[in-house]
């Protein structure tokens, strides 16, 4: 089977993030990155897929160059090859333009199924895999909490607000994985000495324009000060007055 | 402006709070606004904030051939914006629909402003840690709206409604739907989200969280992603970078040191009541009212207080 996990460098989940001078793009000095975390669940799962069906596992991301640490690192977990479609401006690329990049990527590559996360902790659009499975006119199930593929089709378990949908599929797919599919190993030092002779392969994003522009980034506007209003149980009554007489919710 | 299609969820045949608040951020445009739904006989008149409906016909089963048959709404009606909410079907649905028409779309809208005959969206970067001004030059706008954000209309909407088909084939669809096993709503649905951490103690403590949620009546509860980790909670409840972003009226953080990555989950809430031991856990920071103590034992005081409250009401 051809399994392809889609991956994303992130701004660490942990980290401060402040807008440049200007205030249109992140200052990004001292910021440090990962990979974002719902993209785990979706190499584990590729892995996972080709220890079930055999097959290959290419490891897919658009982004810097300066990304390549983070995607060894997916080598290092099992996949098998890596592709990197460099593209420096992560942060004003619009989704419509990355989506278009990676369905011309997977159509290339024959993909049958690929992995995405359910949404990237950076631009929180959860648009990007619905985008790439219409733009290739294949299946898309989002927010998949397990997951059983056969030979040409699949039947997925999403979960909504309400509740938990099963979906039946076919292939080729686009998945993306919410908490819960599974549980993302830890690479190992056999892991991490083969990911260094894996194949990698980087060549420059071919990206439509972009139609989205950034008017103004601004930091969220500061909370006014709270205050303590007491200690234990004894602080209930003040609280509930305040509730109900100064912040009039209940 | 040409006029903005918004899908409409439906449950029981009657339209859905966030879609009604999805309706109220279209009309508040100024464009002409056109509720669509899967749902042939159902009720056009709730559809408050529309001035037109469509019912759609056919299997609504498959979110591929639905997207396909609102994509072709936007274009019979000439369209020039497609909205939803940001709620399970809809962050599904309209990024499919945007794909149809080679738009870009934006998630998750906290705001959405005409400019002339333009659309502007406001949503959030990194869980909230920056707040980004977007413009599109898409022919389309497409977007979805956070839930509790945005405000309903007070109109009613129209009498009569259009009919079109979902015709697709479908390439996916629900075969099942298993509903939740309690009525609870949905963290980032709930007006009022009480939220616990690692402070709880033990998972069986939550029950204290819950009992405050049912004397609210209108709340739920939350978790810390520490607790989700931990296995004491299901990630459906997880608030966070790594969870949900919400929104409520009245959010209490009860236990929860406050993280950043939590904080970025929150922060947007209305009133935020922090309850804590540690008087110098950064929860307090963003916290309206906070509370130092164990929640243990404050919890029980606080839910007899909310009962009675209640009972008067």
């Amino acid at each position: 089977m051809n399994i392809v996990a889609c991956v994303k460098r992130v701004p660490n989940t942990e980290a401060v993030v402040k807008v440049a001078d200007g205030g249109t793009s992140l200052d990004e000095s001292g910021l440090s990155y990962m990979i974002s975390f719902y993209d785990e669940l979706a190499i584990e799962e590729a892995v996972r897929t080709k220890e079930a069906h055999g097959g290959e596992v290419t490891v897919l991301t658009l982004g810097p160059s300066e990304g390549t640490k983070e995607i060894r690192e997916c080598l290092a977990k099992g996949g098998d090859r890596a592709e990197l479609l460099a593209d420096s401006n992560w942060l004003s690329r619009d989704c419509r333009a990355s989506a278009k990049a990676l369905a011309a990527k997977l159509s290339d590559l024959g993909a049958d199924v690929a992995f995405m996360g359910r949404v990237a902790t950076d631009r929180d659009n959860a648009a990007v895999g619905p985008m790439v499975a219409t733009y290739l006119g294949w299946a898309c199930v989002t927010d998949v909490v397990s997951l059983e593929i056969a030979e040409d089709k699949g039947t997925a378990r999403r979960e909504t607000e309400t509740g938990i949908e099963t979906i039946e599929f076919s292939l080729p797919a686009v998945i993306t994985c919410n908490k819960g599919l599974n549980e993302p190993r830890y690479s190992n030092l056999k892991g991490i000495m083969a990911a260094k002779k894996k194949p990698f392969e980087e060549s420059p994003a071919e990206l439509v324009d972009n139609q989205a522009s950034v008017i103004a980034l601004t930091p969220p506007s500061p909370r006014a000060e709270g205050r303590i209003l007491g200690t234990g149980p004894d602080a209930v009554p003040v609280l509930i007055d305040a509730l109900r007489n100064e912040a009039k919710v209940i | 402006m040409k006029p903005i299609l918004v899908f409409v969820e439906l449950t029981a045949g009657a339209p859905r709070r966030a879609s009604l608040e999805a309706l109220g951020a279209a009309r508040a445009t100024g464009a002409e606004t056109i509720a669509i739904f899967a749902g042939e006989g159902s009720n056009s008149a709730a559809c408050s904030g529309a001035q037109k409906a469509i019912a759609l016909s056919g299997d609504a089963s498959s979110s591929d051939a639905l997207a396909s048959a609102l994509a072709e709404a936007v274009k019979s009606n000439d369209c020039g914006g497609f909205m939803a909410a940001a709620s399970s079907a809809g962050r599904d649905l309209a990024p499919r629909v945007a794909a149809h028409l080679d738009a870009v779309l934006f998630s998750d809208c906290i705001g959405i402003t005409a400019v002339g005959d333009q659309l502007n969206a406001r949503r959030p970067w990194l869980a909230g840690k920056v707040i980004a001004d977007l413009a599109s030059n898409a022919s389309v706008f497409c977007a979805t709206t956070r839930l509790n954000v945005f405000t309903s209309s007070e109109e009613a909407g129209p009498d009569t409604c259009d009919a079109a088909a979902i015709s697709a084939e479908p390439k996916a669809r629900v075969v099942s739907v298993e509903a939740k096993a309690s009525a609870q709503l949905d963290v980032q649905e709930a007006p009022v989200v009480i939220s616990g951490g690692r402070g709880m103690g033990e998972p069986e403590q939550f029950s204290l969280l819950e009992g405050l949620a049912a004397a609210f009546g209108n709340a739920t509860v939350g978790a810390s992603r520490a607790v989700v980790d931990a296995g004491w909670r299901p990630h459906a409840e997880q608030v966070g970078q790594t969870g949900k972003t919400v929104s409520p009226q009245l959010y209490f953080a009860v236990g929860i040191s406050g993280a950043i990555q939590h904080l970025a989950g929150m922060r947007t809430s209305g009133v935020i009541v922090a309850i804590n031991k540690d008087a110098e856990a950064p929860i307090f920071k963003v916290a309206d009212y906070g509370i130092v103590g164990d929640a243990l034992e404050i919890l029980p005081v606080l839910t007899e207080a909310i009962q009675k409250i209640k009972a008067e009401a």
